[in-house]
């Protein structure tokens, strides 16, 4: 299966116009609200949401199909970027930061107005396929059709029919804020035509039928590499690094591939599809954007699905592994430190964790990422485990940035990072400060109760 | 005005232990279930985080987590010859406030009666005689040990309890405790490791011929998934567990075992900040019509359900029912009425033990760690000749050192100055304190009622606690603190000091929070204010929860008894009440 899109080469001209027009921005207004953007600590679950997603649907003339959608919907996660936090299910809202400035989900229900309740089969699939909305308004590929476009006419219709189900919400989203020229829709056609091109979903013969079902899905409406593979100054996926990590919103989505230290390698399949069922297993607990991916997407699917994709990843060939400067031995020790006191409660003595319960950080892949923006967030902000059907705690690591300095954070980091056999590159209290600016943390002393 | 909002299966009056027991059981069972919680929503990471948690200054002595007397207090007196005034600080007790209740600052000390506890009447006057209870109100239980094992078991299996079975299905198991009644299956988890301090009671109990067993904990020793899937962790023996929240998910809690998976339920509301004013009922007084209340802007809502619930603490279920004018209270000058009869508490005594060449290290503790015996609880000893009935477990236990209470000096030391700081430094790490955890059983003049004089927030008359030890009581902590003094000295100890609880009752120096009666369960309504499905004997639609069930309190922590007593409930209510709506459980 190929899926680089071909690239004509009477486009490239154009759009090296347009990577220079890009590179610029960014330099400029783009990276200001990159700065400015900001998460909150935990997010709860929007109201509604979860049994929009679960409940039976009744008999009916279409119900087969609708069931259908809803199951591909599930498996597309749109719920998870289409509800904004205490939005009703689906009307859209939630503002998506990207290095390139906020852009706002669509409203999904059946409102005729602002929603898809007007709009046909065929123009909902050309939105999938083709990145492109009824009137021939080129989408922003937040909406990652450069994943959906493998996603059969028969699929796209049936998930059109259940989203029709959607009780609609009369709600518009508000106008991104792009800076020029990325908010004239037509600087798209410039990015389509360097990065992305139109095509279906081809089985590998030699394959699988379940290999090829979960290339379908992770490659498809899974759209995994939309966060966990690395992209170009253009926002585009670099294909020959797929599935490698890579940082976003001031999280790390990890690498997926069988690298044992900082991939899946050190998985099994069916640890794969216990973590994507429960949101949880031996080696990591699910959350942050991963979590909502979880609670509304994965813990939903079926197992025969789910194996598919643990198949399809478990075949991702391993990244290369990047050299690592040994630590300094006074960050160790006072990392050692701050560990003993802050740490074991949950991760207990050797970082040994609690297995399903608070992750192992010996071996962990999430600690040992390249790239610290991950271990260096969940110290400052702590973080939530999603809450599952079949696990419905939310056990939670709380937030340190009241208590340790950037550089203690970046020293219990890097001590994390090179104990028990991990190894990854130190980190420096520059790198903390800087996710530190961009989260906007509070004090949690300061809240109080009657 | 208040607003009439949409009609509900059951509304919760509280949000705590039982109030999320019934929650769960009703939810699943499809009802509709609306529980509104006076305070705050509150959760682990937010509001008792590792990172903050062990603070003594902030939780213990400022009372971060427990019910604000500006806002919420009662008016106590001794007897009835005295004139009630405001408790303007809490001390004896500490009732909780918020989403969990005290069940987030609880020690995690989890018990079951024994048998004979729910025939305590009968069982007492049979064998020692009718003059055995002269002078107390004691009263049967409606029901026995073995119709409530299952919902004992039932909570051991939510909480993960971590213990040694002293009985399985009637036979005896080595290292539990032998005075128990059957279980029908063993503790969840197993038992906490003991450290020193709790090892060195437990050989020197062994040595007298005594049967030492490991508390029951709440504060698991391995992690554990528990049926509905919610998790709790290992815990780590940061001692900060009474007064304080768990900050690792180790301590069992309505937090850690049940809401998450509550709050999935579509048919389930939380609404906070909703304090319930009154219970309405139809003209005839025999219905309840659902329940007034009042938000934090102090607006005023009417909440119809199908079912009302109290499941508050007990000072608030036995409040809310005298305000609501249901049932007959109780009046100690004739002795007529049930509502707020048998108030009771519990009788703790204590033995310090100093070692000056042992080292403890308490500051290794659990909310229930510790080597206990039950040979002088309830009826487990012979009673003849010794003046009273009743009695305690005694528990070698070390829950923690937590630095501003827990300096303790032996006996000759100044109380302050370079000779205390000396003798506090030596030995902080070389004490422990032995708990005598006794009994409390009701006697006419101890009551619940609705005071004369003051008022709350709301305009209502605050609720008045009448209530002295009884002698009785009194005589049964001397023995029972005696016994414990024995095995202190056969742990090697330097010096002990036996403080046996003596009267009067002291508000203002905490015992603990085990307030209990004034709606008792009971097998009429001449006698009690419920019926054994917790369902009110005047108002069928209506249900009480908790230790406010107990007619006397037996010598052990409540929660696992009332936790199990909801759990039942709630069997009763889906079983059997939803199929003949209004109808009494039990013919009167």
């Amino acid at each position: 299966m190929n899926i680089a899109p071909p690239r004509s080469l009477g486009g490239r001209i154009l759009v090296a116009i347009a990577a220079v027009v890009v590179l610029l921005i960014l330099i400029s207004a783009g990276s200001w609200l990159w700065l400015k953007t900001t998460q909150p600590i935990v997010s709860d679950p929007p109201p509604g949401l979860l049994s929009v997603l679960t409940e039976p649907i009744p008999d009916g003339p279409n119900a087969d199909l609708i069931r259908r959608g809803r199951y591909l919907t599930i498996a597309g996660d749109c719920a998870s970027c289409h509800t904004s936090r205490n939005g009703r299910p689906f009307q859209g809202g939630l503002g998506l930061q990207t290095p390139f400035g906020i852009i706002y989900s669509a409203n999904l229900t059946s409102d005729r107005e602002n929603g898809i309740g007007a709009w046909t089969p065929e123009q909902f699939f050309r939105a999938l396929h083709d990145g492109v909305a009824p009137g021939g308004k080129h989408l922003y590929p937040a909406l990652p059709y450069p994943h959906f476009t493998i996603v059969s006419r028969s699929e796209t219709d049936a998930i059109l029919a259940y989203l029709k189900t959607v009780p609609a919400v009369h709600y518009a989203q508000p106008a991104n804020r792009f800076p020029f020229p990325l908010n004239i829709r037509a600087s798209l056609i410039g990015w389509d035509a360097l990065e992305f091109s139109p095509h279906s979903f081809h089985a590998n013969p030699a394959m699988s039928p379940q290999w090829n079902r979960g290339a379908y899905l992770v490659e498809g409406l899974g759209h995994c590499g939309a966060c966990h593979t690395p992209k170009s100054i253009l926002g585009a996926e670099i294909h020959d690094q797929a599935y490698r990590g890579a940082a976003i919103e001031n999280w790390v989505a990890p690498d997926l591939t069988a690298n044992p230290r900082t991939g899946l390698g050190r998985w099994s399949a069916a640890d794969i599809v216990q973590y994507l069922r429960s949101g949880r297993n031996a080696h990591a607990n699910a959350s942050g954007l991963m979590g909502e991916v979880v609670a509304y997407s994965t813990s939903l699917m079926s197992d025969t699905d789910l194996s598919a994709i643990a198949t399809y990843l478990k075949s991702l060939p391993p990244s290369p592994s990047h050299p690592s400067p040994a630590p300094e031995a006074s960050a160790m020790r006072t990392g050692s430190a701050i560990f003993f006191d802050g740490c074991t409660a949950c991760h207990l003595g050797g970082g040994r964790g609690q297995p399903g319960m608070f992750p192992p950080l010996q071996g962990s892949s999430v600690a040992q990422q390249n790239d610290p923006t991950g271990v260096i967030r969940l110290i400052l902000a702590g973080t939530r485990t999603a809450p599952t059907r079949t696990r419905p705690s939310f056990q939670s690591m709380p937030s340190f940035a009241w208590k340790l300095s950037d550089q203690e954070v970046a020293d219990v980091a890097t001590y994390v990072r090179n104990s028990w056999g991990n190894r990854a590159p130190p980190v420096d209290a520059h790198e903390v400060a800087a996710i530190r600016s961009k989260l906007n943390l509070t004090h949690p002393l300061t809240r109080d109760q009657r | 005005m208040a607003k009439t909002m949409p009609k509900v299966d059951v509304v919760l009056v509280g949000f705590g232990w039982t109030g999320a027991i019934l929650a769960q059981q009703l939810c699943d069972a499809g009802l509709t279930v609306l529980a509104l919680e006076r305070a705050s929503a509150r959760t682990t990471p937010l509001n008792w985080a590792t990172t903050f948690d062990q603070d003594e200054l902030r939780y213990m002595w400022r009372h971060h987590l427990f019910q604000n007397v500006k806002y919420s207090t009662l008016t106590f007196r001794n007897n009835v010859s005295q004139k009630a005034l405001p408790m303007r600080r809490l001390g004896s007790f500490l009732p909780g406030t918020g989403v969990g209740g005290a069940g987030i600052h609880w020690n995690g000390q989890i018990w079951r009666w024994l048998e004979t506890d729910f025939k305590l009447k009968s069982h007492n006057e049979a064998h020692y005689g009718k003059q055995s209870t002269a002078g107390l109100t004691l009263q049967d239980m409606p029901l026995s040990y073995k119709e409530l094992e299952p919902f004992y078991d039932m909570f051991d299996r939510i909480c993960g309890t971590s213990g040694q079975a002293g009985n399985l299905k009637g036979a005896k198991q080595a290292g539990g405790n032998p005075f128990e009644g059957p279980r029908s299956a063993p503790y969840p988890t197993p038992p906490l490791p003991m450290t020193y301090g709790p090892k060195l009671f437990e050989q020197a109990a062994a040595s007298m011929g005594l049967h030492p067993f490991p508390h029951p904990a709440g504060n698991l020793s391995q992690a554990y998934t528990n049926p509905l899937g919610m998790q709790l962790g290992k815990c780590t023996f940061c001692g900060f567990c009474e007064k304080f929240g768990c900050g690792n998910y180790s301590k069992a809690s309505p937090q850690t075992t049940l809401i998450p998976y509550i709050l999935t339920k579509p048919n389930f509301e939380l609404r906070t900040e909703a304090e319930v004013l009154k219970i309405e009922r139809t003209p005839d007084g025999r219905h309840a019509t659902g329940v007034t209340y009042i938000d934090a802007a102090g607006a005023e809502y009417f909440q119809p359900a199908e079912i009302v619930a109290l499941t508050a603490y007990q000072l608030h279920n036995v409040h809310l029912m005298l305000v609501s004018g249901i049932g007959q209270p109780y009046d100690p000058a004739t002795g007529k009425g049930v509502v707020g009869k048998n108030y009771c508490y519990q009788t703790m005594s204590s033995v310090d033990v100093f070692f000056d060449d042992k080292l403890l290290n308490p500051f290794i503790g659990a909310g229930a760690l510790a080597s206990v015996i039950d040979d002088y609880n309830g009826d487990n000893f012979d009673h003849s000749g010794l003046g009273f009935i009743g009695g305690a477990y005694i528990a070698g236990m070390i829950t923690v050192a937590r630095p501003i209470e827990m300096v303790r000096v032996p006996d000759g030391v100044p109380k302050w100055g370079l000779e205390w700081k000396r003798a506090g430094t030596k030995y902080y790490l070389r004490n422990m304190a032995i708990s005598v955890h006794g009994s409390s059983y009701s006697q006419a003049g101890n009551y619940l009622s609705l005071d004369p004089t003051y008022k709350d927030q709301f305009g209502r008359p605050m609720l008045r606690m009448t209530f002295d030890f009884p002698d009785n009581d009194l005589k049964m902590a001397k023995y029972c603190t005696d016994r414990a003094a024995e095995i202190a000295k056969n742990m090697g100890a330097s010096h002990v000091r036996p403080k046996a609880r003596q009267g009067p009752y002291d508000i203002t120096h905490y015992q603990t929070t085990h307030n209990v009666g004034g709606t008792m369960m009971g097998a009429s309504p001449a006698d009690s204010v419920v019926n054994k499905y917790s369902q009110s004997w005047d108002v069928p639609n209506l249900f009480v929860t908790g230790a406010g069930l107990y007619p006397q309190n037996p010598g052990y922590n409540p929660t696992g008894t009332l936790a199990a007593l909801a759990f039942l409930t709630a069997d009763a209510i889906k079983t059997r009440y939803v199929k003949a709506l209004g109808a009494p459980l039990v013919t009167a």
